[in-house]
């Protein structure tokens, strides 16, 4: 079993069995664990899901969440530390790729230095910040952090903590990221095609790319701090605004999550409702991707083609929930209210009408030799990196990776349906496009299979207002429209949330940007960028 | 919508009560004329509200009907800028420059709650409390998000303002003086 496993490589570690199996080890054999964890066969944790840094109140550290691709089982890896003046932790993104960007979130939000880490600096606020936003005894005074009127100094340097194995001394080394003469060119954050105010600095040899070096945090907004202040059916609102693409989606994930803790049963009728919108939720999501892609490509009138079918998805849907983008749909126990009786109706409508537009889309542009030539061989991702650095979704599957949380956990009513899980095995450009494609056409049949079999019964079941999860931690993740998206909840009984973390399925795909833009043209950065279609403020939360 | 049903906002005409000549006045009229009808928008979006502004950009709402389809990657070409989304501490020096970069004569449309008080993340550490703290504002539309024609509303409040304004002899839009 794997608690003797575990008993075997570490004997000292603290292991609970409660719900998902939580390992807790001191940092001095956290990164042993790990490595064995990872690299020993019948365990083969190769998925970091998502790492959350912590605030214990009497300790500070980390909890990462674990998945093997091979054997499907979970696990909390979790280690702290009782120093608050100076934390420090041994680094794992050595092991996970994924975890090179999180460390440095986790350095962040919580002041924790993680030993022999690359690039240890601030990923989402100034270099110039003073504070750990995420610690409890945070001060949020306006008058330590006022607003800016200049922007940050830009480095070329970053530094790694090391550690001397003689007299364990810390010592602080200088890491160039970007020589003197290197030819750097910055895009961003105002600028169309990155999807919002993402930045790259981009180094150049002629027209190839060296090096990509992504700046974070023009949009964070500090949701998952402003979460531990508001009570569970309050923090549902924040989700939406997350990934807008994807509001629908991200808004499961947590009341999930909250009715899991609650053990709250979930009418059949809510799961049926839930999953169809979902199932437009990434229609409509999907048809942007085409939108913007195109757009991007210099193709304009796809665009207009896209957002005029996008259209018709959002009027079935603002029939429902009386919103177009951020619906406010789903509450803890079920939805805000029952389905519009026109909705069976569009929807069929809408499954008829949609493919044949589909065939269009892909006359007028997928055929094109321009955007053959653009996608094909191109910003190739292979398996072993996307599992490595998290890239899940449509990027993660266009590689060949079986990743998608609807087919191996089902949720909602998606064990009652019958659909393909679309693979491609090539990871380039032009196969996360044909994914995407595939799975507006799988998303259909989905919602064909549903519409006709709603059952009839309550819409939500009743809650009280005020809502207080039992103690522990939870963990609950969907199939957004990018990627895996998943709600980490630590409760200490109160009705604020302990501490709230969102696996945000697009900080992994902007870490790959650099991965798989090196060695190709600085236009490809565009097109890549737009096959990964990520969602800024999703990144930066 | 006709003229006459925007019933609010009846300043916007008291604005002209001043007086104007009635040569340089028609010059004006023709003048202003043309420059509300063809208000260029730059492409500029944090978040939610920048989807929904692309929408008003597409074939349904088509914002083309009233002169705001060529949509500037520049500021230096842009006459307005739609503060489409939150905009937090690490943004605020960026769309400061983005509006001290655009050419005047420059108005600024804030779209959404967050760009008008900092919406529902208003207590966050990292949001900017309204972007009227760093920028004049000209148009304020309220919505999380604004539905497109909210977003049309509000435009077109923006061609009135720029109508009645004086082009020749003096402006209404002012800026404070740098005092640097």
């Amino acid at each position: 079993m794997l608690v003797d496993k575990i008993k075997n490589i570490a004997p000292e570690a603290e292991i609970d069995e409660n719900g998902i199996l939580t390992v807790t080890v001191e940092p001095a054999k956290y990164r042993e664990l790990a490595l064995r964890l990872k690299e020993e066969r019948d365990l083969s944790f190769d998925f970091m899901i998502c790492m959350t840094g912590m605030d214990w109140g009497d300790s500070l550290g980390v909890i990462n969440l674990l998945q093997s691709t091979v054997h499907e089982h979970k696990l909390f890896l979790k280690t702290f530390t009782t120093d608050r003046e100076n934390p420090e932790l041994p680094t794992v993104s050595d092991i996970w790729a994924t975890a090179n960007l999180n460390e440095r979130e986790v350095y962040d939000f919580l002041g924790i230095r993680f030993i022999n880490h690359p690039d240890m600096r601030r990923l989402f606020l100034r270099n110039d910040w003073i504070g750990y936003p995420l610690r409890k005894d945070y001060d949020a005074n306006p008058e330590i952090n006022p607003v800016p009127l200049e922007s940050e100094e830009t480095l070329d340097a970053t530094s790694t903590f090391e550690i001397n194995p003689k007299d364990g001394e810390i010592s602080e080394k200088e890491n160039i990221l970007f020589e003197e003469n290197e030819y750097v060119v910055n895009i961003g954050p105002q600028h169309p095609a990155t999807h919002g105010v993402l930045r790259f600095r981009v180094s150049l040899e002629g027209e190839i790319v060296k090096k990509v070096d992504v700046n974070c945090g023009y949009i964070h907004r500090g949701i998952e701090k402003l979460c531990e202040s508001l009570t569970y059916p309050q923090t549902l609102a924040l989700t939406d605004r997350l990934d807008y693409l994807a509001a629908h989606q991200n808004r499961h994930a947590l009341c999930m999550c909250i009715e899991e803790a609650l053990g709250l049963e979930i009418p059949e009728r809510v799961k049926y409702i839930r999953t169809i919108m979902d199932e437009l939720n990434r229609l409509s999501s999907h048809l942007l991707f085409w939108s913007c892609l195109c757009m991007d490509m210099g193709a304009l009138t796809a665009f207009f083609y896209g957002f005029r079918d996008r259209e018709k998805v959002l009027d079935i849907m603002e029939e429902t929930t009386g919103g177009r983008l951020i619906q406010n749909y789903n509450v803890i126990g079920g939805v805000m209210a029952d389905i519009h009786p026109n909705l069976i109706k569009r929807i069929k409508e809408f499954v008829k009408y949609l493919p044949p537009m589909i065939k269009e889309y892909h006359d007028v542009f997928t055929g094109n030799v321009i955007a053959q030539q653009r996608l094909k061989g191109v910003g190739i991702l292979k398996k072993e990196d996307a599992i490595s650095y998290g890239a899940s979704g449509p990027t993660g599957r266009a590689c060949g990776w079986s990743c998608d949380v609807r087919k191996h956990t089902p949720y909602g009513a998606y064990d009652k349906v019958d659909f393909k899980e679309i693979l491609h095995s090539e990871g380039d450009s032009f196969a996360r496009y044909m994914v995407r494609m595939e799975e507006i056409l799988e998303s259909l049949h989905i919602l064909e299979q549903l519409v006709d079999n709603i059952p009839a019964g309550d819409y939500a079941v009743k809650t009280k207002p005020l809502i207080k999860l039992p103690e522990g931690h939870y963990f609950k993740s969907v199939e957004a429209s990018r990627g895996e998206f998943g709600v980490y909840l630590e409760s200490r009984g109160d009705k604020y949330p302990y501490r709230v973390k969102f696996r945000s399925p697009c900080l992994p795909l902007v870490s790959i940007v650099d991965l798989i833009t090196k060695g190709g043209k600085i236009a490809d950065l565009i097109a890549i960028g737009g096959t990964l279609d990520y969602v800024v403020p999703d990144i930066d939360r | 919508m006709k003229y006459e049903e925007f019933n609010d906002n009846e300043y916007l005409e008291q604005l002209r009560a001043s007086g104007t000549n009635v040569i340089v006045g028609c010059l004006d009229d023709v003048i202003n004329w043309g420059r509300s009808n063809s208000l260029w928008p730059l492409t500029f979006a944090t978040s939610c509200c920048g989807i929904e502004f692309m929408a008003v950009g597409a074939a349904r709402y088509d914002f083309s009907r009233f002169g705001f389809e060529v949509t500037r990657a520049s500021p230096r070409q842009a006459d307005f800028i739609m503060v489409a989304g939150t905009i937090v501490h690490k943004m605020a020096p960026v769309l400061k420059r983005l509006y001290d970069q655009m050419a005047e004569p420059k108005y600024v449309i804030a779209v959404g709650g967050c760009a008008i008080s900092g919406g529902p993340f208003k207590n966050s550490y990292h949001v900017v409390q309204g972007v009227d703290s760093i920028i004049p504002v000209d148009v304020y539309i309220p919505g999380c998000p604004p539905r497109p024609e909210a977003l049309l509303y509000g435009m077109i409040q923006l061609q009135r303002k720029v109508k009645v304004e004086r082009f020749l002899g003096g402006k209404n839009h002012k800026e404070k003086e740098n005092k640097e």
